[in-house]
């Protein structure tokens, strides 16, 4: 069974202009694979509302509430000492910690909800079934358009795809 | 004065014209009316002004040093707002008839009397003052005067040895930046209470004055941006980048403003705890709470949201916040040291503000109308036109 069709392009502009032209198509089952980060191709494909800034945000608050809690319970609650005559809820002595525990949150949040995302680890994907996939890690700018887009269509989409003018339009099996 | 090429800045300029001339003949009345105040008000408005200034050479040495999209769009407005300090170095000497009025230090029958202040004298006397302002002020104006000239010959040649040449100076630049800028406002800011000292204080100032700057430039480069090519370089993802960094200098900002809070709140040490008493009393901790909300939170809050980068409205109208919050961190950092006692805002306040101000601003507009509003031979230039959106 077919899972999409993969045109493997040279060069990051073609494959920015290939995939702007294929959400203006009105293509939305596709994504785009590079060796480095290419800014426009979040706007071309039209990705960029993603849940993760909420998340991170999320998991940011609830760390700084968290290291807030910790040090006003050990200072006030369980372990009250008397410090140079300051008050046991002294502020100015709590930040340090909540302002790395809300860095250590949302950074594990970043991590982890990245990975959840991305339903990352995931031992098998097909687009490593097109022949000369690996080359996405070096020199080579894939586009992939599946077959379980609305729009999709074996003839017309492969004409669509090799009128960018990629070094080749490939089968991707299931 | 030929900004006739900037009509989009006109409004400025008349303003920077009518307020200016306003401040500055209430500040001659002020002079004669009541000497002490207006001195002690020249001197929050020109640690103020001269800030952008600073701010603004720091700021494009960084771009010479990194490139990058973002430096390509702004680099004029901060090449003029660097050629400034010139001027800034002019409206320096009226502090200096007013030194017994602003710093306790020059007199010497008070730190004769104190042990500890009497051990600072070999720093803290009129001459090596005077001398050190001098120095400082040398290296700032060669700073300018050796980028300005580049930049114009690169406006000329395109000559590619220009852009090597300013980032080899940038590179030592910013070192001497760092340190002149540091004993600067040690000298004309920390020394306003003679027994006080924070080594951060110098960091302090470099982070807020880079903060300004930014600030200005993305509001100037607002006004500018319904010219067809600057609205090409200032792209969203560029635009994204200057409120990235002008998140990042308001988190520097607050970071050290709180270290120094800490270290001195902790040491609870009889010469350095004054400093905070003084500006937690008597009103003067409504400006603290200020300063802690329009100066770091809301512009904090603002600039996480990725759309209130990436739309130039959004991002000049809190860059225009910040420019208005920046005058109140001035003025907690100074005035304090003359109105111990209770929160203390004269008119002479305003008045230097605008005064000082409208020369800056005119100076500013100066600079910026002698030379092509984006760098044609930059070579970030020819990619950030060539950009698609």
């Amino acid at each position: 069974m077919l899972y999409g069709l993969m045109a493997e392009f040279d060069n990051p502009d073609t494959l920015v202009a290939a995939s702007r032209r294929a959400h203006q198509e009105g293509y939305r089952q596709l994504d785009a694979y590079t060796p480095f980060p290419i800014e426009e191709l979040h706007e071309a494909l039209d990705i960029h509302h993603t849940s993760m800034p909420l998340l991170v945000l999320i998991g940011g608050i609830v760390g700084g509430v968290t290291g807030y809690s910790l040090e006003y319970w050990v200072s006030v609650v369980a372990y009250p000492l008397n410090i140079g005559g300051r008050p046991f809820h002294s502020w100015p002595a709590f930040i340090p910690v909540t302002f790395e525990m809300t860095v250590l949150f949302a950074a594990i949040t970043a991590v982890f909800g990245m990975l959840a995302l991305n339903k990352l680890p995931m031992p098998y994907h097909p687009v490593f079934n097109a022949p000369r996939f690996a080359l996405a890690t070096r020199d080579r700018f894939f586009l992939c358009i599946e077959a379980k887009d609305r729009k999709f269509d074996a003839t017309a989409t492969r004409r669509f795809l090799e009128s960018f003018g990629p070094r080749e339009v490939t089968d991707v099996e299931q | 004065m030929n900004d006739s090429a900037i009509p989009e800045l006109s409004g400025l300029r008349r303003a920077a014209l009518v307020l200016g001339g306003m401040g500055v003949l209430a500040l001659l009345v002020g002079a004669f009316l009541s000497p002490a105040q207006f001195f002690h008000s020249y001197l929050f408005a020109y640690m103020y002004w001269v800030g952008f200034g600073i701010g603004c050479l720091g700021i494009v040495m960084v771009y010479h040093l990194t490139g990058g999209g973002w430096g390509v769009a702004v680099r004029r407005l901060l090449e003029a707002g660097a050629g400034t300090l010139p001027l800034m170095a002019v409206l320096f000497v009226p502090l200096l008839f007013g030194l017994h009025q602003i710093y306790e230090w020059t007199h010497t029958e008070t730190m004769m009397a104190d042990e500890v202040l009497r051990a600072k004298l070999p720093y803290l006397n009129i001459p090596f003052f005077i001398a050190r302002a001098v120095f400082y002020f040398a290296a700032w104006i060669a700073l300018v005067f050796f980028l300005t000239r580049w930049s114009r010959e690169q406006d000329r040649t395109g000559d590619p040895r220009l852009a090597v040449n300013m980032r080899k100076l940038s590179g030592g630049g910013i070192v001497l930046l760092a340190f002149t800028v540091t004993f600067a406002v040690f000298d004309w800011v920390m020394s306003l209470d003679p027994h006080w000292f924070s080594t951060v204080f110098g960091m302090l100032f470099l982070g807020g004055q880079a903060l300004g700057a930014m600030a200005f430039v993305i509001a100037v480069a607002y006004l500018l941006s319904r010219r067809p090519e600057f609205a090409r370089v200032l792209a969203p993802t560029i635009l994204n980048d200057l409120g990235n960094l002008l998140l990042a200098f308001v988190m520097i900002w607050a970071y050290l403003s709180f270290s120094q809070l800490l270290i001195i709140w902790a040491g609870n040490l009889p010469e350095e705890i004054p400093w905070y008493l003084h500006r937690i009393a008597g009103g003067w901790n409504l400006i603290a709470m200020a300063l802690a909300i329009f100066y770091f939170a809301v512009p904090f809050l603002v600039l996480l949201g990725r759309r209130n980068k990436r739309q130039h409205h959004r991002l000049a109208t809190i860059a225009v916040a910040i420019i208005i919050a920046r005058l109140l961190d001035l003025f907690f950092l100074i005035m304090p040291e003359f109105y111990r006692d209770r929160l203390s805002v004269h008119w002479l306040d305003v008045a230097a503000i605008a005064g000082v101000g409208g020369l800056w601003v005119t100076m500013f507009l100066w600079r910026l109308g002698s030379q092509p509003l984006l760098p044609p031979n930059d070579p970030e230039l020819a990619p950030a036109l060539a950009r698609k959106h």
